[in-house]
């Protein structure tokens, strides 16, 4: 392979990095008015008036909007599937404050000052109600979060709003609780997860124009332009073929983005004011009123035999939605059908439970959703299992886990939000990474722990993980390829580039079918007008079926070319070949060059386009194990992270360099939601956690060493071989982490995140106990 | 009122707000590389050089810079494209929004630290948060440009 497979620089990196404007704010018209909104300081009220005279009084302010100014529509934000399988249950204002941050009126003004103090100014009179902040009482608690009759599903996910709950499931596959009744060894567990912030360097941002032609055209920070232009036209009545979304480049998203937000305020003022408009989130905002990870409580039993054979998985799951329901059931659908696949030797599983609402930020998409959550679950509880079995945690995996050309059940049952679709792994390198992964770290000489010189422990742990590549007979990507004169391409595509390297590797995908130089493929991405239909960056869709639409496209050019060329050499098509450079055939020879201006300007004239799209008819999963070696200060239960090693099979890397800190920076993203990060609230409702001192990411001090390595894998179904892996690095951190953590003092962390302080109340839980 | 600025090697007068930070000035005045982050002088991303030194421009009053020199991205265009080759060759820039913002330190970094650390890179680094990368591509990339300055 000349161009797959290989180290390219990204196409934006240069100039990104040089200051070039390309973000959303910078594209703004200079003009815009400046939208801000007015917050809910309540968790949970009831808006009984609001009085805007005086706001609208100020000079400078040009519009107040209430939930008097919109129809009541119920709506989701989640962009995905359509329908959609979040329940309808959000307006763009509403009459109700669900959580602190919440909004209650917008307002757009000349600057952003004149709007700030327009917010001051607005009066508005709550009903405060009880609210609901433990998730593990919200189920049919006297309040309710969403008593509204407009509110609906879209098709049947189990929703059910006196009950507080936004989604439920159960799936079952043979009988668990007769499994597990013969089974000689048996665990019980519960662990918590919590809610994980994305922070992304760009805070959300829209702005609205009305265009020369009339269009209403956003631009957005956004990882489904698609779904915001259907969406907003629903929410607003506005006909969708008057609205054009623009996604430039995104300072990040990792699922934070894939619902809407300012989009719907930006679009409603500059419809009524005829006027350019802009948001751009507080981070204050960015923390309040986007969206978090589901925190999640895991009841989970295993069953095994004592020769280590698993034979039963058994898992009840609460999920926290937060005050909407954005992809409720999609992350509690993957937190079984991304995590339970792993040990697909078992007689019987049963996973199910219940989403609810809270008086919380609402819950949404953040890489790896629902999976990291149950792998944690699952790969805690294993090394428990086998704690009790007296068996070597790898060795359990090894025998247990999938293998090539096996398949799970668990497939055909689940998919996110519907039911799903069976496959068998026609790659799965899990094997190798495991055995690899031991050797990265060292694991035969250090586990389960060592002492070190100055009295510390160091402890070792590992889990392996799995993925998805896009949602199957769902997610469509597409792609469009243009000739031009001199021999150059356009490439464009519907698919999201949000800093992952997609507008890269797509461009290496089409120059290595065309066989051209990457330089010749100008790639331009996500321009609802001008670019064809994909579903978005979710769900680690964009290398396998995005990918997959730009080779169909690229080899489709390739066919067009030497069928033009063949007539231009006189020569027959089954004879002819093209290599990139040169249309050849039985010693007779053009350029493309030659060939692209003969037929733009001299004869046979005509414009060369290629468009394909694809749909997956399987999503293969990348599969990776994941070690750690941590260390811990007995005197003090301060724990430090000093070596993670991962190996990761995500068929052929595209680009491996991008691929590799795909791995490394949801690595980091896993780390920090094991170590650093939690989204604390008061009692009252605040968001304690509600700025980036508060809340705390990992800084490149606590990042010194990481060995990530890839196996040599070829996925038949994808392009060039390749899986996605924008999510897979996130999973294994949690259960890799506090199993090392356990292997070196004995303390099990059950709730996440991790502290020092949690660690050392489990050491001194010991000594009080006297099996120090 | 107003304040004297010399961005980039060109003295401008801006009339400013007397609570105005140095970020809004510049973006509004077409310097739209200076991003904003976190509001909170966490992140970073805001980055310019103050007389050489890099300082947080959204925690910054402009009338303060008034008669000092600032440098953002667009002062420092030649030695980016040499850190972006390095940063291109990892995989290290991702979403770019941070990158600025890390040339401006990177730059500052090398004119006063004679070869760093790995401890010192990233001591001097911190405060540049990256949520992309996991740093470690990116320390490679800086390893690596260190390098072939030196």
């Amino acid at each position: 392979m000349k161009f797959v497979n290989k180290v390219r620089p990204s196409v934006d990196g240069k100039g990104l990095m040089m200051g070039k404007p390309g973000y959303t704010d910078d594209l703004a018209e200079v003009n815009s008015l400046v939208v801000r909104v007015l917050r809910s300081p309540h968790p949970h009220a009831k808006i009984l008036k609001i009085n805007k005279e005086k706001a609208l009084a100020l000079e400078g302010v040009e519009c107040v909007l209430t939930h008097e100014d919109f129809k009541r529509i119920p709506i989701t934000r989640a962009g995905q599937g359509y329908p959609e399988p979040s329940p309808h249950d959000k307006f763009i204002l509403d009459n109700r404050v669900r959580h602190i941050g919440d909004e209650v009126a917008a307002v757009a003004a000349s600057d952003k000052e004149t709007a700030e103090k327009a917010l001051s100014l607005l009066e508005v009179e709550y009903d405060l109600l009880e609210p609901v902040m433990d998730f593990e009482k919200a189920y049919e608690n006297k309040t309710v979060l969403h008593p509204e009759p407009e509110i609906h599903e879209m098709f049947p996910i189990g929703l059910e709003p006196m009950k507080n709950v936004a989604a439920s499931y159960m799936m079952n596959v043979g009988d668990v609780e007769k499994t597990l009744a013969n089974c000689e060894v048996v665990i019980k567990e519960t662990f918590f997860t919590q809610a994980q912030a994305h922070v992304m360097m760009e805070p959300h941002t829209a702005n609205a124009r009305i265009d020369y032609q009339g269009r209403l055209v956003i631009y957005s920070a956004t990882q489904t332009p698609i779904h915001v232009r259907r969406i907003l036209s629903q929410a607003l009545e506005y006909p969708l073929s008057k609205i054009r979304v623009i996604k430039p480049r995104i300072g990040g998203g990792y699922g934070g983005k894939q619902c809407l937000h300012g989009e719907f305020l930006v679009a409603a003022v500059t419809l009524r004011t005829g006027k350019p408009s802009k948001i751009v989130y507080t981070r204050k905002e960015v923390f309040e009123s986007t969206f978090s990870r589901h925190p999640m409580r895991f009841d989970i039993k295993l069953g095994a035999m004592k020769d280590g054979t698993l034979k039963g998985i058994d898992v009840d799951v609460l999920s926290d939605t937060g005050a909407y329901g954005e992809h409720a059931l999609t992350v509690f659908m993957v937190a079984g059908s991304k995590v339970f696949p792993l040990y697909n030797k078992v007689d019987s599983i049963r996973f199910g439970g219940k989403v609810v609402y809270t008086n919380h930020t609402p819950a949404g998409a953040f890489r790896g959703y629902g999976a990291i959550q149950g792998n944690y679950a699952l790969e805690s509880a294993v090394d428990i299992l086998c704690e009790k079995l007296g068996v070597d945690p790898v060795e359990f995996r090894m025998k247990n886990m999938m293998k090539e050309g096996e398949t799970s059940p668990i497939f055909e049952i689940m998919g996110e939000g519907t039911e799903g679709t069976a496959m068998v792994m026609e790659s799965c390198k899990l094997k190798y990474c495991v055995n690899r992964g031991t050797e990265l770290i060292g694991w035969k000489d250090k586990y389960p722990k060592k002492t070190t010189q100055d009295g510390k422990i160091r402890g070792m742990g590992m889990a392996i993980a799995m993925q998805g590549s896009g949602i199957p007979y769902i997610d469509m990507g597409s792609a469009m390829l243009k000739l031009n004169d001199d021999g150059f391409f356009n490439l464009m595509v519907g698919a999201t580039e949000l800093g992952q390297g997609s507008d890269t590797i797509l461009g290496q995908i089409a120059a290595e079918s065309l066989g051209v130089s990457p330089d010749k493929v100008v790639i331009y991405s996500s321009d609802s007008d001008l670019t064809p239909f994909d579903t978005g960056a979710y769900a680690s869709s964009t290398t396998y079926v995005s990918g997959n639409a730009v080779k169909r496209t690229a080899d489709k050019m390739k066919e067009m070319i030497i069928e033009e060329g063949a007539k231009a050499l006189g020569t027959p098509v089954t004879e002819t070949d093209f290599d990139g450079d040169n249309i050849e055939s039985n010693g007779k020879k053009m350029t493309l060059a030659e060939l692209s201006n003969r037929l733009f300007y001299n004869e046979d004239q005509k414009q060369l386009v290629s468009v394909e799209s694809y749909v997956g008819t399987k999503s293969p999963p990348p599969f990776m194990a994941g070690f750690a070696e941590v260390e811990i200060d007995p005197e003090t239960g301060k724990v430090e992270l000093v070596d993670y090693a991962a190996v990761v099979d995500c068929g052929t890397t595209i680009n491996p360099a991008l691929a590799k800190v795909q791995v490394e920076g949801g690595l980091v993203q896993g780390i920090g939601m094991t170590m650093y990060e939690d989204v604390v609230y008061s009692k009252n409702g605040t968001l304690v956690t509600n700025n980036m001192m508060n809340y705390r990411i990992p800084t490149r001090k606590e990042i010194t060493n990481m060995h990530v390595e890839f196996a040599d894998s070829y996925e038949p179904s994808g392009p060039y071989g390749a899986k996605s892996v924008g999510e897979i690095g996130i999973d294994t951190p949690p259960a890799a982490i506090t199993n090392a953590i356990y292997n070196a003092v004995g303390v099990r962390i059950r709730e996440l995140p991790v502290t020092s302080e949690k660690i050392l109340m489990g050491i001194l839980k010991q000594k009080e106990n006297g099996n120090e | 009122m107003k304040s004297s600025i010399n961005v980039n090697g060109t003295l401008k007068t801006f009339e400013v707000k007397a609570d105005e930070y140095l970020i809004d000035t510049l973006r509004n005045n077409g310097y739209v590389s200076v991003r904003r982050g976190c509001d909170t002088t966490s992140c970073g991303i805001c980055t310019v050089l103050l007389d050489g030194n890099p300082i947080a421009s959204c925690s910054y009053l402009s009338c303060r810079a008034d008669g000092h020199k600032v440098i953002t991205v667009e002062g420092i265009q030649e030695e980016a494209a040499l850190i972006a080759d390095f940063f291109g060759h990892e995989g290290a820039d991702q979403c770019g929004y941070c990158n600025p913002s890390m040339a401006l330190t990177l730059y500052a970094m090398k004119k006063e630290l004679k070869n760093p650390t790995d401890d010192e890179i990233r001591s001097y680094l911190v405060g540049n948060l990256c949520r992309c990368s996991g740093y470690v591509a990116q320390h490679r990339a800086i390893r690596a440009y260190l390098e072939v300055k030196s």
